[in-house]
């Protein structure tokens, strides 16, 4: 079972970005996903950039993967987006379809969770175009993902999310603008603020959604912690963690002490409060309810 | 360089019997319809069409000389595929003149098939640009495709001028601000969403209550508005509920309740070549796919005839905004400031 460092959702400044891949490289991770995959205006680091950090984690013995753009419409991020495909060097995760007409029969690639993968029809098509992995959608749950597994192409892994705020929508517009009441032509590009992105709060003040520029986010991580032993059951190959700023070292280190079942998964939810600030997760997406429920059976809190 | 279209299909909505009548009667070149379950993105109660309907309403349409779409444009899970492989079976039996796919699973299984039956890409398979075009097209044979309503103007001209099939694009209605097909906030908060269940913030979900601080909306439970008395009261869609983001003021966090209107650009859109111009609103009355269908109609008349003097005219945005959400319309991200 392999753990992954999914791509970095927000937009940090350049030094805080290559300090945390620096750290990355020594924390027990398998897969590294790198590059902007929110918005692209967002252009702290350059190409050069990301791949001069992709051969340092490659150096350390991590698997790098270059991340899509999720969202692409100008013409200026379907040429970046051209450059990414045509590397030559690193596998890329596909994040929109255009990605995956770019790499067809070309590059093999990781099918992103942006990639609408729901049935083994599309598993299939996604297989012949040249993918090795797939990443399964954020809205999908554990029936469904047992079903895919069954009935997946041969060759094909699987990729979950297991730790990080949920990517639950995309938009033209910037939020973290509108929140300023400023046009996003006019951002500024303010977000660079928010490290972990800008709490969305109802008028009785529950904690909905998580504002990222033009993405808007679960409120509360998604954390399956206490899932990893089912996952692994069922034949998945690579579990994802999402990025935050301030605590992924401790939060990689014990995922992968309950991967490796040197830690259970109920010692491993008593040390969690310790580690992070976060109090309060969701995981109804896997058990197929709402996806901000936090079903804890298993896990008590 | 683009041809100018001088015959833009405009595609309107039909949520029912009468509603495809209405269109039909009023000027609509095509009419867009699903079956009742949720196999499209419009799975509404008492909305939609079984067999014997949709087989009226395609004889209705047939007999005037419009063409039905039929949209099957939800993104199956492997425990119930055969529903939407049964609906494929269904369209082809029919003979709809085209069928409205999102999912790559589906549209490859269509196009080994029924090789014969023409497919649309649905704004719910998310193509904003002329390589995702590219792929469903080389893939899976696709004739058109319906753009999200994430694109600019000048974005749009670009997919048109390098895409290898037909362009659609919304012209009226309820505007969605997050890219189509790619969103699960309603699944997030209800379990539903319009890519597994065919519905975004389902009425089943939704709670009204009067307090003494107002009328308030719950979905699931989740306070998504309060209305002062004065205020209209609107839907509870999620993304168009007033939230909190800085400080305690809540405000419309993603989008105001409004309705896209492309009347005030009609002749760039002409111009640059659209093969259509689609009506939202399956789930609205026969009496608005009345009112839109003939302003529609009569605006795209006029601009086709002569783009350079069309000016859209006040009745027309009067009448179209009196059955838009919150009485209001916008460009969306058609318009460049939005953005």
């Amino acid at each position: 079972m392999k753990l992954s460092l999914g791509p970095l959702q927000y937009f940090w400044p350049k030094k805080k970005v290559t300090g945390f891949y620096k750290r990355a490289a020594d924390w027990p991770i398998d897969i590294v996903y790198l590059g902007e995959v929110v918005c692209a205006k967002r252009r702290e680091l350059k190409l050069d950039d990301w791949l001069q950090i992709a051969e340092h984690l490659n150096a350390a013995g991590k698997e790098v993967v270059l991340s899509t753009l999720i969202l692409i419409e100008a013409d200026s991020e379907l040429s970046q987006l051209q450059k990414i495909c045509d590397n030559g060097r690193y596998r890329v995760e596909a994040n929109d379809m255009s990605a995956v007409h770019l790499l067809d029969g070309k590059s093999r690639f990781v099918a992103g969770p942006h990639i609408n993968s729901y049935n083994a029809g599309t598993l299939n098509v996604l297989h012949s175009c040249g993918a090795v992995r797939w990443v399964m959608p954020f809205e999908l749950g554990q029936s469904t993902l047992q079903r895919l597994i069954t009935q997946k192409p041969d060759g094909l892994e699987t990729e979950v999310l297991v730790y990080g705020r949920l990517p639950l929508s995309f938009s033209a517009r910037c939020f973290t603008a509108r929140a300023d009441n400023v046009a996003k032509d006019q951002c500024e590009l303010r977000c660079i603020s928010d490290e972990n992105g800008l709490p969305l709060q109802t008028q009785e003040g529950e904690q909905l959604f998580t504002v990222n520029g033009v993405q808007v986010q679960s409120g509360v991580p998604c954390n399956l912690i206490g899932e990893i032993d089912t996952l692994m059951e069922m034949g998945v190959d690579v579990l994802r963690l999402s990025p935050e700023t301030g605590y992924m070292a401790g939060l990689v280190t014990l995922f992968r002490e309950v991967v490796d079942q040197q830690c259970s998964a109920a010692e491993a939810v008593a040390l969690l409060p310790k580690l992070i600030t976060e109090q309060k997760w969701c995981n109804g997406f896997w058990h197929e309810q709402p996806g901000m429920n936090w079903e804890h059976k298993l896990v008590q809190l | 360089m683009v041809a100018v279209n001088s015959n833009i299909e405009l595609v309107c909505p039909a949520g029912s019997l009468p509603a495809l009548r209405a269109a039909i009667d009023n000027g609509a070149d095509a009419v867009y319809l699903g079956f009742r379950d949720d196999t499209n993105a419009r799975n509404f109660p008492g909305l939609n069409f079984d067999t014997a309907e949709a087989r009226k309403g395609i004889d209705y349409a047939h007999d005037r000389g419009r063409k039905v779409l039929l949209a099957l444009n939800t993104y199956p899970q492997p425990q119930h595929f055969e529903r939407w492989t049964q609906a494929l079976a269904q369209a082809d039996s029919l003979g709809v003149d085209a069928v409205i796919l999102a999912d790559p699973g589906l549209m490859q299984y269509a196009t080994e098939q029924y090789p014969n039956l023409r497919l649309h890409l649905s704004v719910q398979g998310s193509a904003t640009n002329r390589h995702a075009i590219a792929f469903y097209h080389q893939h899976f044979n696709i004739q058109r495709v319906v753009l999200p309503r994430v694109l600019s103007l000048r974005q749009v001209k670009s997919v048109i001028e390098s895409s290898p099939v037909e362009v659609e694009v919304f012209g009226f209605g309820s505007l969605c601000v997050m890219v189509e097909g790619r969103c699960a906030l309603s699944s997030y908060v209800t379990g539903e969403s319009p890519n597994t269940c065919g519905v975004c913030s389902p009425a089943k979900a939704v709670r009204w209550e009067e307090t003494s601080q107002g009328r308030q909306s719950r979905l699931n439970g989740v306070l998504i508005d309060r209305y002062q008395k004065d205020e209209s009261a609107g839907y509870p869609t999620l993304c168009k509920g007033r939230f909190k983001v800085k400080g305690d003021t809540a405000f419309y966090a993603m989008e105001e309740p409004t309705s896209l209107n492309t009347l005030e650009i009609l002749p760039e859109l002409v111009k640059m070549g659209i093969a259509a111009i689609k009506i939202e609103g399956r789930q609205r009355s026969p009496a608005y796919v009345k009112r839109v269908t003939q302003v529609m109609r009569t605006a795209l008349n006029r601009c086709q005839q002569d783009p350079d003097s069309y000016t859209p005219a006040a009745d027309w945005v009067a009448a179209l905004d009196h059955v838009s959400e919150g009485r209001s319309h916008t460009l969306g991200a058609l318009h460049r400031p939005w953005q």
